[in-house]
């Protein structure tokens, strides 16, 4: 007979705390797999994910690829019956897998260029010429013409400890 | 007139500023005043920043709203990643006063002011609607061509729909009747209202998956016969034009709401920034 896993309430209690606290009122019919685009394509099952979080299995949820899977496309988030706030859930995992030091590459570099340049998308030489052409700024009037907003923005980052957190990651 | 203040966030500047300078063409046009906000940086995105630490990705947002309040105006956007940032985090902030404590201690040791909670934020389409007015856009659409449009409403424009309670999530119409009123026809496609795959940080992290969905959804506006497909949200527009040129196939012109009114309200085209789209416009 196969041993059933432990639930470990003490790892649901941290996912409640952390803004799922609607976590408890899934009663697994699925309607959120049903409705999930990106389930649609992958192996992702959200309802499987939220009934893990349920029981506190920390080491399947997570570690896991598929918690990265979910667009927060919020479909799921307005037909469950229950109620249960899935995207924000999602969230909380999330921000502890990534205190856990659990972040891809890719996400690890959209983080970094933020928190240097206050901005997700680089200013190329090309962009300030069509800017020109269009008639408006060349540089947009924002953190890229502001040092001293960028300075306020960067301070966020140091206080909230954003810079350590993504540098800490594996 | 109408004064808001115009927040520009990331994609639509950097890389589609064609959408910017037909927003502020249009906008004016219509009557409503777009005022710039000095020092705005990312909102940040509600997918990825908000995955890594929700703190930051508040802290940062009410940054962006302080200079609203500064200006004394409420905040436009015409993409909905930056509308879900700034309308939730000014939710959450502006009906939680302990949850803006907590942000203020950390915007004052930024050196940021205090956030008051007074910020409205409004995304285009729906100020378009509601306070605009269909009847005005019709007045102003000179050409519209009778073209065939898939409407792709994205995500995060009316959703979470218990806060935001713009119009209905699963049946929505507003953005059609404004796409109507350009002339254009909104064609009913299957699955219409799904995801564009992009969000989440899914495009980032698996670009393939992301694309999966969005080839369902060329699929089903094909299958439609869609001339155009038409965005409110550079994010989407960005998975739109270039995904296409990724698969290359579909080859359905992909055009932001700003863009569409643009052409209709007959401005310069060398203001709609067509060139830079990587899926042909020839409308
Ligand atoms: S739709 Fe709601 S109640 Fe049903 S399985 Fe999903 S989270 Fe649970
Ligand atoms: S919010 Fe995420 S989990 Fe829910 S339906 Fe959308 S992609 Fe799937």
């Amino acid at each position: 007979m196969a041993e059933a896993k432990e639930p470990n309430p003490e790892f649901t209690r941290k996912v409640v705390e952390a803004g799922g606290k609607t976590v408890n009122l899934c009663f697994q019919c699925g309607t959120c797999t049903g409705s999930c685009p990106s389930g649609r394509q992958t192996a992702f099952r959200v309802r499987k994910l939220v009934r893990r979080a349920q029981l506190g299995f920390e080491e399947d949820v997570l570690p896991s690829d598929d918690l990265w899977l979910c667009t927060t496309c919020f479909t799921c988030y307005e037909r469950c019956p229950r109620g249960v706030e899935i995207v924000d859930i999602i969230m909380a995992l999330r921000n502890m897998a990534v205190r856990k030091g659990y972040m891809a590459e890719p996400h690890r570099k959209v983080a970094e260029l933020i928190s240097k340049t206050g901005h997700l998308v680089s200013l190329r030489d090309e962009d300030k010429a069509l800017r020109g052409r269009l008639g408006l700024q060349n540089t947009p009037p924002t953190v890229f013409s502001d040092p001293k907003a960028l300075e306020q923005v960067k301070k966020i980052g140091e206080i909230c400890g954003f810079d350590k957190l993504i540098a800490g990651g594996k | 007139m109408a004064k808001y203040g115009f927040f520009l966030g990331c994609i639509m500047p950097l890389r589609y500023p064609g959408i910017e300078s037909s927003t502020r063409e249009v906008m004016d046009a219509l009557g409503v005043e777009l005022v710039d906000m000095q020092g705005a940086s990312c909102c940040p995105a509600p997918g990825v920043m908000r995955s890594f630490d929700q703190t930051y990705w508040m802290s940062v947002a009410a940054r962006n709203l302080v200079i609203a309040q500064k200006m004394g105006v409420d905040v436009l956007t015409i993409c909905n990643g930056c509308f879900d940032t700034l309308f939730e985090v000014a939710h959450k902030l502006n009906h939680d006063p302990e949850m803006r404590k907590k942000v203020n201690k950390i915007l004052k040791e930024a050196g940021v002011d205090e956030y008051q909670g007074n910020v409205n934020v409004r995304h285009f389409v729906e100020l378009l609607y509601k306070d605009v007015g269909v009847e005005a856009v019709r007045a102003k659409a000179k050409s519209g061509k009778g073209m065939k449009a898939a409407v792709h409403y994205g995500c995060h424009f009316l959703k979470p729909s218990n806060i935001k309670k713009i119009d209905d999530a699963e049946r929505p119409h507003i953005f059609d009747d404004i796409v109507e009123a350009a002339g254009v026809t909104s064609v009913p496609f299957k699955d219409k209202g799904t995801c564009c795959g992009a969000g989440g940080g899914v495009r980032a992290r698996t670009p393939d998956v992301a694309l999966k969905m969005t080839k369902e959804n060329l699929m089903n506006m094909q299958a439609a016969g869609a001339e155009v497909i038409v965005d409110c949200c550079p994010f989407c527009h960005l998975q739109y034009d270039a995904g296409q040129a990724q698969l290359k196939e579909f080859g359905i012109p992909v055009l932001h709401l700003s863009q569409l009114l643009g052409m209709a309200f007959g401005l310069d085209k060398a203001k709609l920034g067509l060139e830079v789209h990587q899926t042909k416009v020839n409308l």
